[in-house]
């Protein structure tokens, strides 16, 4: 029974968490066995589902099964698991960077006290990831989308203790609220339009083209809300820098390679929805855009190890959607499957340097490459990678992106000059952390086996996914000569194409970029501290992020609290002070001046009863005739 | 056979002496007692058209109303001596203090 198989891989991590929460706790050892088992299971699971899913993009049935949940009204809503080529992708990088890291974890959490509940939360994750992944409606997904930021905020506060860590945790969940705000809205929308949450329903209906259009642009428009807060795409990708206060491996699980990417995925998983209205579908392309350019100038002034490998992050999630926003979903969840192999590498990689040196700052590295060669090595890789430099991943995958792109003037270029700004800081991160002579403190050694192992099986998954995308074979692994197009579009499959000039032009760019970075801070061709005196201005705005995080605190702290100081004096003044207290005024007024009436005396009283009587009387009596 | 217009007289009259009673008496147990005439007064007149429609609403309700007296009784001369008991005397013109 194939269709059931998906429901193992969603429950497996989910039977980890009770596992450990009940029984494990104190067994930090058995904590981490139960977990990574889990893990591997789903792994080995989702192997018997590569064959049936991709071939239901050439047309064959997707692997479905789904249970009644509730249904109101019309409404009805199951629980239902939906694989096809895109959900395969989905679920290999998932369960295989999630085992790898989970691998890796053992290493680097090694030692922390809450390590089985490090665990714990890894097992809840990957459970609600993969529910992401398997949903086949709206509402399933979006129970799971909440259930993946209940773990990032988790995990981001792991370390509660410290204040940072639990505000960037506090940070991340209200950020993704604004988004998943707009995510209801969009999921009610859809059904209002479309009188189904079921992804298949909806696309069907679409495909016959009789929804109105307006609920549609909007709703378009307010899923991708919800992409945007979990994507971390400008204007709500404040909360993605800050996350980096958890522990590393989930930085480079949770806020690289997966959960990030679920805002991406979503965008492919309802992709007719934006391609009806091509409006949307712009709007998607720009934000990507901007994200992208904007992050990546930021990139190149950070200090901090991880935060430079943020801000890369939230650039190329800005290409990911931006190249989805192009119209080509296929090169957006591309750029998706090798951006996390090669991030999660280098997260783990910086993850590595961090253990060694005990510090974030790449001015306190340096010289790495003869103590830590592994680690060194396969950063080179990850960084190459990044950088786009053939023939590793993210040439192939940016390259896709870029020739989606080139279609848009305004677009190709936000995607050239991002792929400049990203060689050139991924040069200087590499040229500074690891080159030149050692400016630590403590002696740094290469890290444990079970750190540098999962580093060099994604380095090589970051040297060789790119091939997939090319339609070229990869050695042991891949002997099909049809690219990545072939097993997720939207409408039919298509084969590799290649656009020479876009490919060149962004080789050249790339390797221009990396080459400036390791003249400027390798060979001390310019001096950045001349340049950063001569461009102060730019500086200043660069380090702080363009003032966002100032923007949104002005916004929190004039904005809001004035308007809810303007809120309160309307409730207190007019709506207490006037209409209640007034009405309560008016009650005492008339009370006093009708008190006399009561005089305690019986007689007067029973008199006022009997000549009230005797008046009725006499009405009824006059009144009769 | 006494006319209908008898009744009348002395059902009304019984009443308005009963409420003459309860209206110009401070005393407590007078007053109660001028209760009870002017609802012998109702009763009376209750029977009277019973007897005149030959109708038996009139006699079961006249029938009721001495079931609710008698039990009024009971309760309203236990309150009578409550008050004895609190104020030394049943004057009902000194029971002012639910004045306004």
């Amino acid at each position: 029974m194939i269709s059931l198989l998906p429901w193992f891989v969603l429950f497996f991590p989910l039977l980890s968490v009770l596992i450990i929460t009940l029984f494990t706790l104190r067994h930090p050892r058995a904590s981490a066995a139960v977990s990574i088992a889990a893990c591997a299971a789903s792994f080995v699971l989702v192997l018997p589902l590569i064959g049936p899913g991709l071939a239901a993009s050439h047309g064959g049935a997707p692997v479905t099964h789904r249970v009644p949940w509730l249904s109101v009204g019309g409404l009805e809503i199951g629980m239902g698991v939906h694989v096809d080529g895109l959900t395969v992708f989905m679920l290999l990088v998932v369960t295989l960077i999630g085992l790898l890291i989970h691998i890796y974890s053992t290493g680097y959490m090694h030692g922390d006290k809450g390590f089985s509940r490090y665990f714990a939360f890894m097992s809840l994750f990957m459970f609600s990831m993969l529910g992401i992944v398997l949903a086949d409606n709206f509402i399933q997904i979006f129970i799971f989308w909440e259930l993946v930021g209940l773990s990032s905020y988790l995990l981001i506060g792991f370390w509660y203790e410290k204040t940072a860590a639990s505000d960037a945790g506090k940070k991340a969940f209200l950020v993704n609220r604004v988004g998943d705000f707009g995510f209801v809205l969009g999921i009610l929308l859809v059904f209002y339009a479309t009188g189904t949450v079921n992804f298949q329903e909806v696309m069907t209906g679409l495909a016959g083209g009789h929804f109105a259009t307006v609920p549609l642009f909007a709703a378009a428009v307010l899923v991708f809300t919800g992409a945007v807060a979990k994507s971390a795409q400008f204007p709500l990708h404040v909360w993605l820098p800050d996350a980096m206060e958890g522990p590393t491996p989930v930085s480079a699980l949770i806020h690289a390679a997966t959960m990030v990417a679920a805002g991406v995925y979503l965008l492919a998983r309802t992709f007719p929805l934006f391609a009806a209205e091509p409006q949307a579908l712009l709007i998607v392309a720009y934000i990507g855009g901007f994200t992208a350019l904007f992050a990546a100038t930021v990139a190149v002034v950070q200090n901090d190890i991880k935060r430079v490998l943020a801000y890369s992050t939230l650039s190329q999630l800005g290409y990911m959607v931006m190249g989805i926003g192009a119209g080509s979903m296929t090169a957006g969840m591309f750029h998706l499957t090798t951006h996390a192999c090669f991030k999660a590498l280098l997260f783990l990689g910086a993850g590595s340097v961090i253990h060694a040196v005990h510090s974030q700052d790449i001015w306190d590295m340096g010289g790495l490459f003869k103590r830590m060669p592994i680690t060194s090595w396969t950063f080179l890789i990850g960084s190459l990678a990044l950088a786009g430099i053939p023939p590793f991943a993210g040439f192939f995958s940016k390259d896709e992106v870029l020739a989606a792109a080139s279609h848009y003037p305004v677009l190709y270029l936000l995607g050239t000059a991002t792929a400049f700004l990203t060689a050139f800081y991924v040069a200087r991160l590499f040229t500074v952390a690891f080159l030149g002579k050692p400016r630590q403190q403590v002696h740094a050694h290469e890290s444990p086996k079970v750190m540098t192992v999962p580093l060099m099986i994604l380095a090589a998954l970051s040297a060789v996914t790119g091939w997939l995308g090319a339609g070229m074979p990869i050695p042991f692994i891949f002997a099909s000569d049809t690219g990545f197009g072939s097993f997720v579009h939207s409408g039919h499959p298509h084969a590799p194409e290649f656009h020479y000039s876009v490919m060149i032009i962004s080789a050249l760019v790339a390797v221009a970029g990396a080459a400036f970075g390791y003249l400027v801070y390798g060979r001390g061709a310019l001096d950045p501290a001349r340049v950063k005196d001569r461009a102060w201005v730019l500086y200043v705005v660069l380090v702080k992020k363009y003032f966002m995080d100032e923007f949104y605190g002005w916004l929190v702290s004039a904005v809001q609290q004035g308007w809810a100081r303007l809120c309160a004096w309307f409730d207190r003044q007019v709506l207490i002070g006037t209409f209640v207290n007034g009405l309560a005024a008016i009650t005492r007024w008339s009370g006093d001046k009708t008190r006399r009436l009561q005089t305690g005396q019986l007689h007067a009283a029973l008199l006022i009863m009997g000549g009230g009587a005797a008046a009725l009387l006499l009405v009824l009596l006059l009144g009769g005739n | 056979m006494i006319s209908i217009g008898s009744f009348l007289t002395v059902g009304i009259l019984l009443f308005v002496i009963g409420l003459a009673g309860v209206l110009f008496w401070r005393n407590l147990l007078i007053l109660l007692m001028s209760i009870e005439i002017m609802l012998n007064g109702i009763n009376l007149l209750f029977v009277a058209y019973a007897a005149k429609w030959q109708h038996l609403d009139g006699q079961i309700f006249a029938l009721f109303v001495m079931l609710v007296t008698a039990a009024e009784v009971a309760v309203a001369l236990a309150l009578a001596f409550a008050v004895f008991k609190r104020k030394g005397n049943i004057d009902v013109s000194q029971l002012n203090r639910l004045n306004g």
